[in-house]
């Protein structure tokens, strides 16, 4: 029998949220997918949830799931997955569906497996494809009947179209309970950033360590402003404090896969690789030459960044300036 | 009030690659040299910030882990937290999330704590799910990616990190809080903090001090299982070049090649 499979579905700006319809789309292709959207845009974004995939959305358009986190949408899940069973929910790794699956694995006892890159039924058995450290893959499963959990690794799937799927919509009835209203967002602020996001730039280049102090990552800034890029970061120089979580690229910040990746001071740790090795060129500068960044960029330069960035700066610019 | 922050001992990120034993598919933890995990020591100097702010509190660290997972912890009361508690016990190896989170929580509901500090995720499992597991096994709220934390009366308000900005979130006490990467500058043991740290009290818990059963935790608990391990597909690597002053240009010839510029 065909498994159901739900998928949370996020809404950004009254729309479902692209990490959201790639899961979706996923779903659909491993057996009867089945959306959950909630929040007060759910009504207008549930129709056209059939065509990326749904066979049938669960809608609950209640303002309360804008302005509280998490648990509002916990119970409503948990209230669902008490009158069926599902074999699975295969949820996008964000930062909200993180804290909610987390919540619902211990509620219900449902195990967990995250940073999947790819799934199949071998049979009844789930087999999930997770990347572990640089050179291996996993594949794991849920060793029980029942309801499991799997999160996914961002971009790891394309959204599709299902052309004519028209989803059923079921209206859910849950009341919310008041004392799931306890972490309150008391407001949201948007912070502008020039340039193209990290999410959607073309180009990016990205900075480390080997910039050896926070004052130099202007070179950084410089020559993805000259190319049209974003400019990010690694996990390292974040912890460090030189810049805010939202630059960090790799396994726990942001996934990226643009056309070109300028690794800068990079030395390439196994959790930074996993968030750009998707780019489609990679160019990477560093002093050290065995740093594993190497192996996986089409252009190495061995040498030193503070004196090639200006010098790669320029020359950019003077190139754009003859084309 | 009563802080505490739950820390992890794991392989070196900067020096080490992880590696899972074939037969076992557990991580390789011998022959390796074994840290506190770096985004705990952010966390740690979160947690001793507000210890500070507030007054009259006491900050426990706590962790789930062998014996050389003391190690962490000394390190953690160098730093500047009061007490350490250990759970250690064979029937552990082999934990998945909901193992680990169980047995924190178990240990944690003892405690009767205010706040419970955790990093974000750990920089070796990735996977971010302890802290919210944590929350849900004790009936408290969530509070995570924080980039600041006050506490007013029996009210926690953070910053909490957003793909495009933050969200200032405010949750009643007692809660769980989750500390994002590079939001607090890491404190470094002085000799004085080491010495110290040998004098606070540390305390080792088993599972039997915990009320748990050996079913409900490690790899007789487990909750998901490693089938197999392989290789991963390898990415070609491509040309590599000392820089002999000509670095730009080459760089910027590859970008012209490929319609890049």
């Amino acid at each position: 029998m065909a498994k159901t499979i739900w998928v949370l579905v996020e809404i950004e700006d009254g729309r479902p949220a692209r990490s959201s319809l790639e899961v979706l789309s996923k779903a659909a292709h491993l057996g009867r997918a089945e959306a959950i959207v909630l929040g007060s845009a759910a009504a207008t974004v549930a129709p056209s949830l059939g065509e990326f995939g749904a066979e049938k959305v669960y809608v609950h358009a209640d303002p309360t799931y804008d302005t509280y986190l998490t648990l509002p949408a916990v119970d409503t899940i948990s209230d669902l997955l008490q009158r069926q069973q599902p074999d699975l929910l295969l949820f996008p790794t964000t930062y909200d569906v993180r804290d909610i699956a987390a919540r619902l694995s211990a509620r219900h006892n449902l195990g967990l497996i995250t940073d999947a890159t790819d799934l199949r039924y071998e049979g009844e058995r789930l087999e999930v494809t997770v990347p572990w450290g640089g050179e291996n893959v996993v594949v794991a499963t849920h060793p029980y009947q029942g309801t499991g959990i799997v999160l996914t690794r961002p971009k790891a799937f394309s959204v599709e179209r299902f052309e004519g799927r028209q989803a059923e919509i079921e209206q859910l009835s849950v009341t919310l309970r008041p004392e799931s209203q306890q972490m309150k967002i008391l407001d949201r602020v948007e912070v502008q950033s020039e340039g193209p996001a990290l999410e959607d730039a073309s180009i990016i280049v990205s900075g480390g360590r080997g910039l050896g102090k926070a004052e130099n990552y202007h070179l950084v800034e410089e020559l993805a402003a000259v190319l049209g890029g974003a400019p990010g970061a690694t996990r390292a120089i974040v912890d460090a404090g030189w810049l805010p979580y939202s630059y960090q690229i790799g396994q726990t910040g942001k996934t990226v896969k643009p056309t070109l990746y300028i690794a800068c001071g990079i030395s390439g740790a196994i959790q930074h690789l996993a968030g750009m090795k998707g780019s489609k060129y990679i160019i990477a500068i560093n002093k050290d030459e065995h740093a594993p960044i190497f192996s996986v960029a089409d252009l190495g330069i061995v040498g030193d960044v503070l004196t090639i960035l200006p010098q790669l700066t320029e020359e950019v610019k003077r190139r754009k300036a003859q084309l | 009030m009563k802080i505490f922050v739950c820390v992890k001992q794991i392989p070196d990120p900067n020096t080490v690659e992880s590696k899972l034993d074939p037969a076992t598919k557990r991580l390789v933890r011998t022959g390796v040299s074994l840290v506190l995990d770096p985004g705990d020591e952010t966390t740690i100097a979160a947690a001793i910030k507000l210890r500070d702010s507030l007054g009259n509190s006491e900050l426990t660290a706590i962790s789930m882990g062998p014996a050389s997972a003391q190690e962490a912890l000394r390190r953690a009361l160098a730093m500047g937290v009061d007490r350490a508690i250990l759970i250690s016990d064979p029937a552990l190896a082999g934990s998945d999330v909901l193992g680990t989170a169980r047995t924190l929580a178990a240990a944690l509901k003892r405690e009767s704590p205010d706040l419970i500090f955790c990093s974000t995720e750990s920089t070796d499992g990735y996977t971010g799910m302890v802290p919210g597991a944590i929350a849900e096994l004790l009936g408290l709220p969530q509070l995570t990616f924080a980039r600041e934390i006050t506490v007013e009366g029996s009210k926690a308000v953070i910053k909490r990190v957003t793909q495009t900005g933050y969200e200032v979130v405010e949750s009643p006490l007692p809660a769980v809080v989750t500390i994002a990467s590079g939001s607090f500058e890491a404190i470094y043991p002085t000799m004085k903090g080491i010495m110290s740290a040998r004098k606070k009290p540390f305390s080792q818990l088993s599972l039997s001090d915990l009320g748990l059963e050996p079913s409900q935790v490690g790899e007789a608990g487990a909750r998901e299982q490693i089938l197999s391990i392989g290789k991963a597909e390898a990415r070609a690597a491509g040309q590599i070049i000392k820089d002999e002053g000509n670095a730009a240009e080459i760089i910027a010839d590859f970008l012209q090649r490929h319609q890049l510029l």
